[in-house]
């Protein structure tokens, strides 16, 4: 029954996927939502009572469905493992997909690719979902890269617009060279412990030399900057906004990129044996917190700016992970899901209010003009500033504490930084789109809509849980009950701040002090004084310049990496046909020169052997003709000679049989030749 | 695979003659009777009776074993020990269902768009399937080499026939004596497999004395140095028809100008690799040890060379080409791992390609029929215009990529974690080939399927019915492999173990071998240990 239940999770957005793919766009057309978010409803159902049953204390669920790989040593299953790390990603994914399903009815309407859309909305979340119940690394990978897939996909919905095309292509191959770093992680792993399950590796991860277990979590490492768009492997996050917005709030920001966060809590044992690691993780999540946050800091496109903060924000779940408060990890992994989904829906309903338009400099003064989005969007902002009571105030302090109390002043600096950054960059957004005054183009206003219930709907409710989400576990909330839930996936959970004894006042005071700093001089530029803003662009228009093209990363890759491998293609080509190629060429025209042996071949061998078009008479009367004659005869013998002649002479000298009879060889030969001569006439 | 079960004891009747020779008799039916409308029913005909006797073989196959089963012998040149012998076991069955199901499929897919010379093109075709089925089926290895080289025949002509490109006439040439070249160095590493045999024989009394039996050659003794030179001669052969990197310029040119049919059976069917892994491994198993580092280079330097080159093509048949020698040296690394996975991998992923590459290619010619071309410059748009041709082609395409969950992934995941297990650095190259893998593909894909319909094309109908039968099994096929490939590993996995374990008792062979000379041979090398025996 319940394992019925755990593993239909799964398969109704599979059946939902086949039947919209199928018949979307015969049968379903413009019903096709009611397949699609009826499964991820479905789904979100049993998810739930999954959680409830292990809220309730009951054991974790394993479930094996079928033998998948197996020979020699290896044996993989398609099976699965629903315990309390799982169940709380499960919430997430199928909780906060199902409001994005549900928003999306609204906001793809009148898309001509309505049906395949839901098909890869329910793919998506397929993919995700086999990636957090996957009971081995190598079902794991099946969802990790089948979420690359459904972003490729989606990003490139509308894919006759060549930039959406490209920022598929992109977002496909950056990932991939991650997931061939993750590949070498999962070979090692079997090398090590001879087994891909989890239930094998992890408990046995204590076994491991420093060594093994660094290059092990390094390389699954590799994967996760790609999957989670660290440093630096970042720069396919930003062009996805190419895709639809529900896309870029499912995929870009509450499920696929936390995929990395939620694959270095699953493997935390491992990186505990690898305390290198262990750095690393949290100083690519520190630099890469303050990295995207300064970009987001100058961009003008709603979305970019939503995609940085995006990068930033995981960044802080690495940092979290890095310093092992893995439970801090996965909590804000949770308030960011509620509010960045919020975030982009909302942005998502202001860009279909402006009919298309994601120019922040094109708007303001929406305030008025489309309430429930403006609110709930100020909702986000003031959840991912950090202030509280909102949820990201709870769950980033907890990530800064971690730092702060953990011994790593310079990470916790640059978190606070970061945060500092967030506020300003978030706030700034909120006020040039909705407050000041209006900058819209005359056919936006005419437009200007608030959006149907369908779409916002999902946006109260993701509003609700970013305000509530974070308070949930209680004050101080490392004592919350997602750490006691935890407690048995990632042991203690409380990272290094729990041996240090609790929060300190002064951190908290810090992260507050740091967000309202952000949200004042956000305020008083974009607001009070808007000369300010230009006055600030002249003085830093060096510094503004970097930042308005993301420090040029995205054109140091194409010069270090994407134009070097097209221009090596050009050389190769021509080298493979100029130089392999005419070597060929040049001992078979040799040949054919010395034996006239082009024409020959074409003439008897070919033609003369086989003539297919009509001459089947002729042709057989001369292949008669030959045989009388002897010559195909002899022409065979002579070939077969040939070849014996070869043979016996490296025969002999790999034999060079001292003091035996030599002429054997020849003997042999002039056996073989008359067999042939007898024998072949029989 | 030195032992064999007999077609009498196991199903009664001669299977495997029957479908060696259906398609043939079909060819000769169409040529003496001259009607090209009977022609099409009778190869139909004659393709699904053999693709059904196939899949008669599949359920029928014994699971478990590494022995050739359904085995048939008779004498054809007594005096040379020259044998008319069949047999199909782990390595070689799946190669034969695919062969029918890939002719069938040839047959349906240029069913309307071939219109000149039906008939001969049907004998050609038959032909084809016949010499294709007897390579797989051979454990003689004359009769195999006959095969192996009358093949060239129908090849040569379906080329230089029916194929669409300017310079057929060159590349069909340029096949037949390339192959030819490499495969009489083969002929000479077969003539010294029977030459060592019959000297075995008559050194041990045993009869009869002359041999070119698979099954007899594998087990006579062969000294390393030997096994040198016949893997080398082998592996020119195998090299060309693979092909394997730097043999391999005759494939762009006999994908570009050929027809359909001959795209894929080239680039679909993988004799070459097939050769590799029925014959040099087992017959010269030191050697291949030996040798292994080399073949490993090279198939590296083929999975990045093919790859990097392939990102550059705008004409999607010479990117299949290109694709096809990367994804090539990927197999032969697997096959050159030379330990379990490694070799699982290899051949899995043979069938794989076969399935995936001849799907492409198959799509490649429902789309050159709407477009009048599959350049680049006449591409884009594929999505709005032909949805369901472009779906199935992105289908395809991930499954070339190596997507988990398609059939690709299970083989590259295989030979990969079997090269790793051979030394990490075969695997760490290897994975670059996957990410340029999915880099041209994708850019292709992008630039092809996606993006806006080019203002000279005209409006054209999506795929038919008839086409999507030749594509949707295969489609079906990469899913099945790629999500529940217990069935296939079943039957591969006896035969593959078979394998190593040959090549592991080679390795003891050969250190007894050194031992033994160094005691005889080189006085430096004598121990005390030694001196005292």
């Amino acid at each position: 029954m319940i394992a019925a239940l755990a593993w239909s999770i799964p398969a109704l957005p599979l059946a939902g996927a086949l039947l919209n793919g199928l018949f979307g766009f015969t049968w379903l057309r413009r019903q096709s939502h009611l397949v699609a978010v009826g499964a991820s409803g479905l789904a979100f159902a049993g998810a739930l009572t999954l959680f409830l049953r292990l809220m309730a204390g009951e054991p974790p669920i394993t479930l094996t469905l079928y033998e998948w790989l197996f020979g020699a040593g290896l044996h993989v299953h398609v099976g699965l493992l629903i315990d309390q790390l799982t169940a709380i990603m499960l919430m997430v994914i199928t909780g906060v997909g199902s409001l994005i399903h549900l928003y999306s009815v609204g906001y793809m309407r009148d898309d001509p690719g309505y049906p395949r859309f839901f098909t890869y909305l329910n793919l998506v979340m397929l993919s995700m979902l086999v990636l957090v119940m996957a009971d081995n690394y190598l079902l794991f990978f099946v969802g990790w890269e089948g979420v690359g897939l459904c972003s490729y996909l989606l990003i490139a919905f509308w894919y006759e617009k060549t930039s959406a095309a490209k920022a598929g292509t992109k977002a496909f191959v950056v990932n991939r060279i991650g997931d061939a770093g993750f590949l070498l992680g999962v070979f090692l792993i079997f090398t090590s412990f001879g087994s891909l399950d989890y239930a094998t590796v992890l408990p046995h991860a204590g076994e491991l030399t420093t060594a093994t277990a660094t290059a092990i979590t390094l390389l699954l490492l590799v994967g996760a900057v790609g999957k989670s768009a660290q440093l630096p492997l970042y720069t396919w996050l930003p062009d996805a906004m190419e895709g639809p917005t529900p896309v870029s709030a499912l995929i870009h920001a509450a499920t696929m990129v936390t995929a990395g966060v939620y694959m270095v809590v699953r493997n935390h044992a491992l990186y505990a044996m690898a305390p290198f690691s262990m750095e690393t993780v949290a100083v690519i999540g520190a630099v890469t917190a303050i990295f995207a946050a300064s970009i987001g800091l100058v961009q003008y496109d709603i979305k970019r700016v939503l995609a940085y903060s995006t990068v930033s924000q995981l960044g802080y779940m690495f940092m979290a992970a890095g310093l092992g408060a893995y439970a801090a990890a996965i909590f804000h992994l949770m308030t960011h899901a509620f509010f960045k989904a919020l975030l982009f829906l909302a942005a998502g309903s202001v860009i279909h209010a402006l009919g298309g338009e994601q120019d922040i400099r094109k708007m303001g003064g929406l305030w008025s003009k489309i309430p429930i989005t403006a609110w709930t969007f100020l909702i986000g902002t003031i959840a991912i500033a950090g202030i509280p009571p909102l949820a990201g105030f709870w769950s980033k302090d907890e990530i800064l504490n971690a730092a702060l109390l953990g011994g790593h002043p310079i990470i916790w600096a640059m978190g606070l930084a970061a945060a500092c950054m967030t506020a300003f960059y978030m706030f700034r957004l909120f006020f040039l789109t909705f407050r000041g005054e209006s900058r819209l183009t005359h056919e936006a206003a005419h437009h200007l809509h608030e959006s149907p219930l369908v779409m916002t709907g999902p946006l109260m409710v993701l509003a609700l849980l970013s305000v509530i989400g974070g308070a949930l576990p209680g004050y101080p909330s490392e004592e919350g009950w997602i750490h006691y839930f935890l407690a048995p996936v990632v042991g203690g959970g409380h990272g290094e701040e729990a041996a240090a004894g609790g929060s300190a006042l002064f951190g908290v005071a810090a992260s507050i002090v740091v967000a309202l700093l952000g949200m004042s001089v956000a305020w008083l530029i974009y607001l009070r004084r808007l000369a300010w803003a230009e006055a600030g662009l002249s003085t830093f228009r060096r510094l503004h310049h970097l930042l308005l093209n993301k420090y040029w990363v995205d054109e140091l890759y194409d010069a270090l990496v994407v134009n070097p491998v097209k221009a090596l293609g050009r050389v190769w080509d021509w080298f493979d046909a100029t130089v392999i190629d005419g070597v060929v060429n040049g001992v078979g025209r040799g040949t054919g020169k010395s034996a006239a042996l082009s024409t020959w071949f074409e003439t008897y061998v070919i033609y003369g052997s086989l003539n297919l078009t009509g001459y089947a008479n002729h042709l057989m009367a001369r292949l008669l003709r030959l045989l009388q004659t002897g010559l195909v005869h002899h022409y065979a013998a002579m070939f077969f000679i040939g070849l014996f002649l070869l043979a016996n002479l490296l025969w002999w000298m790999s034999h060079p049989d001292p003091g035996g009879d030599g002429l054997i060889v020849w003997r042999q030969a002039a056996s073989l030749f008359d067999g042939l001569w007898h024998g072949g006439g029989s | 695979m030195t032992s064999e079960i007999l077609a009498a004891h196991q199903i009664g009747f001669p299977i495997l003659s029957l479908m060696l020779f259906l398609p043939l008799i079909g060819a000769l039916a169409i040529w003496a009777l001259d009607d090209a409308a009977l022609a099409k029913k009778i190869a139909t005909a004659a393709m699904a009776v053999t693709a059904a006797l196939a899949l008669l073989l599949w359920f029928q196959f014994q699971r478990g074993t590494a022995s050739f089963q359904f085995t048939e012998y008779g004498e054809w040149i007594g005096p040379l020990g020259i044998s008319y012998h069949l047999g199909v076991d782990g390595i070689s069955l799946l190669f034969v269902i695919l062969t029918t199901l890939l002719s069938l499929g040839m047959l349906i897919a240029t069913w309307e768009t071939v219109t000149t010379s039906v008939r001969q093109y049907l004998i050609c075709l038959l032909a084809l399937e016949t010499t294709t089925l007897g390579v797989f089926l051979a454990l003689d290895l004359v009769l195999f080499f006959f095969f192996w080289e009358v093949m060239l025949l129908p090849l040569f002509f379906l080329i230089k026939v029916w194929g669409g490109g300017a310079t057929r006439d060159y590349s069909a040439l340029k096949y037949v004596l390339y192959t030819l070249a490499g495969s009489v160095l083969m002929l000479v590493a077969i003539v010294i497999l029977h030459l060592n045999d019959h000297a075995h024989a008559l050194a041990n009394g045993i009869s009869p004395g002359r041999s070119f039996d698979l099954i007899r050659l594998v087990q006579t003794p062969l000294s390393p140095s030997l096994q040198f030179w016949v893997f080398i001669f082998f592996f020119f052969g195998f090299a060309v028809k693979g092909p394997i990197v730097p043999f391999h310029t005759w494939m762009p040119n006999v994908l570009m100008d050929g027809p359909i049919a001959v795209g894929v059976a080239l680039a679909g069917i993988k004799l070459g690799t097939y050769g590799l892994l029925r014959f040099s491994l087992p017959l010269a198993p030191a050697a291949s040890q030996q040798l292994a580092t080399v073949v490993v280079a090279l198939a590296l330097i083929g999975v990045i060379y093919g790859a990097v080159i392939a990102l550059m093509q705008r004409q999607v048949r010479r990117l299949v080409a290109y694709s096809s020698i990367s994804h090539l040296g990927m197999v032969a690394l697997g096959l050159f791992a030379l330990n379990f996975r490694g070799l699982q991998g290899g051949l899995i992923q043979m069938i794989n390609l076969g399935v995936s590459t001849s799907a492409f290619f198959f799509l490649i010619g429902f789309l050159e029929q709407r477009r009048r071309s599959s350049d680049l410059n006449d591409l884009g748009g594929l999505a709005r215009q032909t949805p369901v041709l472009a779906t199935l082609l992105l289908i395809v395409l991930l499954s070339m990529l190596g997507l988990p969950g398609t059939n690709l992934f299970i083989g590259e995941f295989l030979i990969l974690l079997g090269a790793f297990e051979a030394h990490w650095l075969y695997a760490t190259v290897g994975v670059i080939g996957v990410v340029l893998g999915a880099a041209y593909l994708l850019w292709w894909a992008e630039r092809a399927i996606f993006g806006v319909v080019p203002q000279t094309a005209k409006p054209v109908a999506d795929l038919t019915k008839r086409e999507l039968a030749v594509v949707l099994p295969l489609v079906a096929l990469i899913f099945w492999i790629g999500l529940y490939p217990a069935p296939f590993l079943r039957v591969i996995n006896p035969s593959i173990s078979a394998v190593v374990e040959r090549l592991q008792s080679s390795v003891r062979m050969v250190d007894i071998a050194t031992l033994a000379m160094g005691g005889s041979g080189g006085d430096e090398h004598l121990t005390p240990d030694m001196m005292t025996k």
